[in-house]
């Protein structure tokens, strides 16, 4: 069998996937609207906000990961996507509410409104939203080219600690009351459409919603990861001098590779925008960089499906599973260490003894595959049957 | 001129305190980059932790028992830190020990949140450094007086330290080349131990200063001035000591007379747009050429 | 010689601090030929490679290829007290050209390392496939949303002839580091090849091979300059595999030249001895 001619391995698998992709949106489909009670509320929580942080530990790993560029900026681009997104999408009637302080605010559109005046108001719904998305994207990607052209010079602690620093400078700048016109200064943004606005008629898509952009991002960047270019970025990973000396431009493939990474950095800014219904330029931290990235380690460096599962492992033990470390006890027994605060010690703990001894993290830099995990079984079994023979022929001896 | 340096002698003097406190930080980063080439994130939380032991221990303790506690308290943790997080990573890319230092940052500041109960903490007035006095007609806390004095006694010290003792040369030497000097049989690990002890003893000093000027401590309490001191660091040239404390002087300065000015939202950017712009126009920092300042 | 030149080097020096790693080097190779740079250990040969391609901009010098310059300098700043080379005036008004490596491999020069830096995460068949890149049409959206499959799959195609002649097909799909030595070398050249050069820079390809895989690697280099329709310039130690696949030799010795010729001419040249074995120090 000729693996290597064919860029696209196995046709079955990825009709197993489509085939599992359009099950997980029914079952969403289905939480969305028929099923209620609070412990599911929990688990819409870490639906949505896992499939966020999927998107952005990929395109963290993007970076990191394939193309071997230590970035620490992850939190500033997320910080412009949401900002984006929000201020384009602010209903015009809320702008007074919104802008109390600076006089209604400069920008007096929303993207859903004006689509919605053209093609009715669902469509605007839904198109003004995807549209808002991108335009925070684009706006990420416009920013990281424009802080590419410098940085992407350095090298790989100097280049972490310079995109880090730029991330703080434009956590200031955004909370700036100068720019409040636009940004809102110190102040909240808010009224925007969420997940919760994604309907069609009393249908709600909220959770589907998260997951349909993310899939799409998600399988772009395989896509990328997959082709030529992706192929070029790993070069530049592995051996920075060999890739140049083979005609591979390292500017202009970091650059695309941060102008990429930072595009999905920003549409998962605006995702978790949506999500949290308010944005604060001061919630996007250093401290936010360094949580993705410890995902990916977690999900293994160079491994996108590893990202995946780390990120709703994460998000799941942190907002919902390891809730109870934080409640003084399990039921009524009450245990000594358990309060506030415990579970991130537990998790904190954790991570190191992945960084320390599992430093391959999930999924190293494999792929989780249906042929894959199905070769696998075979094999085991052959090995197992081989083994047996064997163990025959010794006996028979 | 007379009138602008009255009305901003407060700043200056903030300023010129910060910047001491900034530069004993700062000698830690500096000196590990110089050693390990590792950006140790976890040493603004080293630094925070000092706080909170002063916190707890002079709850129960006399100032001039607590005091030395904070001091060996703060050692032995960083002591701990290289041998648990950095030690087995030696041989791995510099990407995993730089990762290693970030969750060493996070589970200190997120053992800090449990113990504080995310209570912010009021440190403990120490009474020799509350003292007001007055400058020029400034009113100011004593420890604005002592911070430069101290942090140039220190550095001073330990200028002369890595001159002229045993250790010190070992230093300069495995900071010029790793691989050679273990083949000259210089124990690497107990020098890089001892750069760790000298770093957060250094630092705890300047936890002393800093709370004692801010007076409140949160779990996060330790990642900006970290992160400052070491662009100042950067500034001033990475691995180099005196190039360290120049640079602290100057981003503590600047930072406290932007405040003045009114833009105290842009004061920590400032110190970011500082790095950028020396990484970009001489990333060796002011003091980087010279080779024998390096540690 | 009456072909034309493929490569020109002209009075290159690279500097480094007081350091004078090559001095005022001038070299001609002419196309379809097999030069060799020879000269003991430290003597500048990879500078000078280094010098050619790109990774390093020489203190001073031109290097021109199919008499198209392309690396033009003259010491500027502190080198301008600091330069011990020659010939400074010569290029003091010509524009500088500063190209980075891949531009240089642009143009059609590709070139081996002499510690083999061969992509160690990927495959055999990948170490190849990226090195077509450069010559992709493909833009990033294309490539992505696989606007241009045909392009890809004659890559591919392209890439597995490639790895067939060199004999390495049946290695494909292995981790290149998992290759042994001899092979690891071999497919650094493929993938040089994959870049479609004219102009092949080998440094030192036999290195760590026995007499045996250096025999061969002789015959292999001879071959694939007929069927690329290559100018071979290499750098080598094994002398009896210079000597026997060169049309015309280099020497040079603490970065500067001291002999130059056919290879006969070389092996009875007593500096080119001296150099090498040394010459006793008479008081």
């Amino acid at each position: 069998m000729n693996t290597t001619l064919q860029p696209k391995k196995n046709k079955t698998g990825s009709y197993i996937a489509i085939v599992c992709l359009v099950v997980l949106y029914a079952i969403l489909f289905v939480l969305d609207n028929f099923v209620t009670g609070s412990s599911m509320l929990m688990l819409m929580t870490v639906l949505r906000k896992g499939a966020i942080y999927s998107l952005l530990c990929v395109s963290m790993n993007l970076l990191n990961g394939f193309t071997g560029l230590f970035s620490l900026g992850q939190a500033g681009f997320m910080l412009i996507g949401a900002y984006a997104y929000s201020i384009f999408s602010i209903p015009r009637d809320q702008h007074d509410t919104v802008y109390q302080y600076f006089g209604g605010g400069a920008i007096k559109f929303s993207i859903a409104e004006e689509i919605g005046k053209l093609l009715g108001e669902n469509a605007g719904n839904w198109l003004g939203a995807i549209v808002a998305i991108i335009i925070a994207g684009v706006v990420a990607a416009i920013f990281a080219a424009l802080i590419g052209i410098p940085v992407l010079r350095l090298k790989s602690d100097y280049l972490a600690i310079a995109t880090l620093g730029f991330a703080e400078i434009i956590r200031a700048v955004f909370q700036w009351n100068g720019l409040g016109v636009i940004t809102n200064g110190s102040n909240l943004l808010r009224k925007y459409p969420t997940f919760a606005d994604m309907k069609i008629g009393s249908l709600s898509f909220a959770t589907v919603f998260p997951f349909l952009i993310v899939t799409v991002c998600i399988g772009i960047i395989v896509l990328l990861i997959n082709s030529s270019y992706g192929r070029a970025f790993k070069a530049i990973r592995d051996d920075e001098v060999a890739a140049e000396a083979m005609g591979i431009s390292l500017f202009r493939h970091k650059m695309l590779s941060f102008i990429i990474s930072s595009f999905f950095a920003g549409v998962g800014g605006a995702l978790l925008a949506m999500f949290q219904t308010t944005v604060a330029a001061t919630a996007f931290t250093t401290a936010m960089t360094y949580e993705i990235l410890l995902m990916v380690v977690i999900g293994g460096i160079g491994s996108v499906s590893g990202s995946c599962i780390a990120a709703f492992l994460y998000i799941a033990c942190n907002e919902w599973w390891l809730r109870f470390l934080d409640k003084g006890g399990i039921g009524s027994v009450s245990i000594p260490f358990f309060r506030d605060g415990f579970r991130k010690v537990v998790f904190s703990i954790v991570i190191m003894v992945i960084v320390l001894f599992f430093s391959k993290g999930i999924m190293g830099d494999k792929e989780l595959s249906f042929t894959g995990l199905v070769n696998k079984l075979k094999k085991r079994k052959a090995a197992r049957i081989e083994a047996a023979q064997a163990q025959e022929e010794v006996d028979a001896k | 001129m007379q009138e602008f340096f009255a009305a901003n002698l407060p700043y200056l003097l903030s300023g010129i305190s910060a910047g001491g406190q900034y530069a004993l930080i700062a000698i830690g980063y500096t000196m590990v980059y110089g050693i390990l080439r590792l950006i140790n994130f976890a040493h603004g939380d080293v630094f925070m932790v000092a706080g909170l032991v002063m916190v707890y221990t002079t709850a129960s303790l006399p100032m001039y028992i607590s005091i030395p506690i904070v001091l060996i308290a703060t050692v032995v943790l960083g002591f701990l830190i290289e041998r648990a997080a950095y030690k087995p990573l030696r041989s791995a890319p510099r990407m995993s020990v730089m990762i290693s230092a970030i969750g060493v940052s996070y589970l200190l500041q997120n053992c800090a949140l449990y113990f504080t109960g995310g209570l912010a903490q009021t440190y403990p007035a120490i009474p020799f450094l509350s003292k007001s006095v007055v400058i020029f007609g400034a009113t100011t806390k004593m420890v604005t007086v002592i911070t430069p004095i101290l942090t140039i006694v220190l550095v001073f010290v330990l200028v002369a330290l890595i001159k002229y003792t045993k250790i010190g040369m070992a230093m300069r030497a495995v900071s010029k080349d790793f691989e050679t000097s273990q083949l000259m049989g210089i124990k690497i690990n107990s020098v890089i131990s001892v750069t760790f002890v000298i770093g957060c003893f250094l630092a705890a000093v300047g936890s002393l200063l800093w709370f004692s000027n801010y007076q409140s401590i949160v779990p996060t309490s330790g990642s900006m001035p970290g992160l400052k001191a070491f662009v100042a660091a950067v500034f001033g040239g990475i691995g180099s000591i005196p190039g360290a404390v120049i640079g602290a002087f100057i981003i503590g300065i600047c930072e406290n007379i932007i405040k003045g000015v009114g833009l105290t939202t842009f004061s920590d950017a400032f110190t970011f747009v500082l790095l950028i712009i020396i990484l970009l126009v001489k990333p060796t920092g002011i003091f980087g050429e010279k080779a024998t300042d390096k540690v | 010689m009456s072909e034309n030149t493929v490569l020109r080097v002209e009075n290159v020096t690279m500097q480094f601090g007081g350091v004078v790693a090559v001095n005022n080097l001038t070299l001609e190779i002419p196309e379809g030929k097999i030069i060799a740079l020879i000269g003991p250990n430290g003597a500048g040969k990879t500078t000078a490679f280094n010098c050619i391609t790109g990774v390093y901009q020489p203190t001073n010098g031109k290097v021109s290829f199919m008499d198209k310059p392309i690396v033009c300098a003259h010491p500027t700043g502190k080198m301008k007290k600091q330069y011990k080379g020659e010939n400074a005036e010569l290029y003091l008004h010509e524009r500088t050209l500063n190209p980075t490596p891949d531009a240089i491999t642009g143009l059609g020069i590709a070139r081996t390392f002499q510690n083999i830096r061969l992509w160690k995460s990927m495959t055999v068949f990948d170490n190849v496939l990226i090195a077509k890149h450069m010559r992709a049409k493909q833009n990033v959206f294309s490539a992505t949303f696989r606007g241009n499959a045909s392009e890809e799959k004659r890559m591919r195609e392209e890439t597995l002839a490639l790895l067939e002649e060199q004999g390495l097909d049946k290695f494909k799909d292995e981790l290149a580091t998992s290759l042994p030595y001899g092979l690891q070398r071999r497919l650094e050249i493929a993938r040089a090849l994959a870049t479609d050069p004219k102009l092949l820079l080998l440094d030192e390809p036999a290195a760590g091979m026995n007499p045996q895989e250096t025999q061969e690697l002789g015959a292999f280099i001879r071959q694939i300059r007929e069927k690329y329709d290559l100018t071979v310039f290499l750098i080598e130690h094994h002398m009896d595999l210079v000597m026997r696949i060169s049309d015309y030799i280099y020497v040079i010795d603490f970065g500067s030249e001291i002999a130059q010729g056919i290879p006969e001419e070389i092996q009875s040249n007593q500096r080119v001895i001296d150099a090498y074995l040394g010459v006793a120090e008479d008081e």
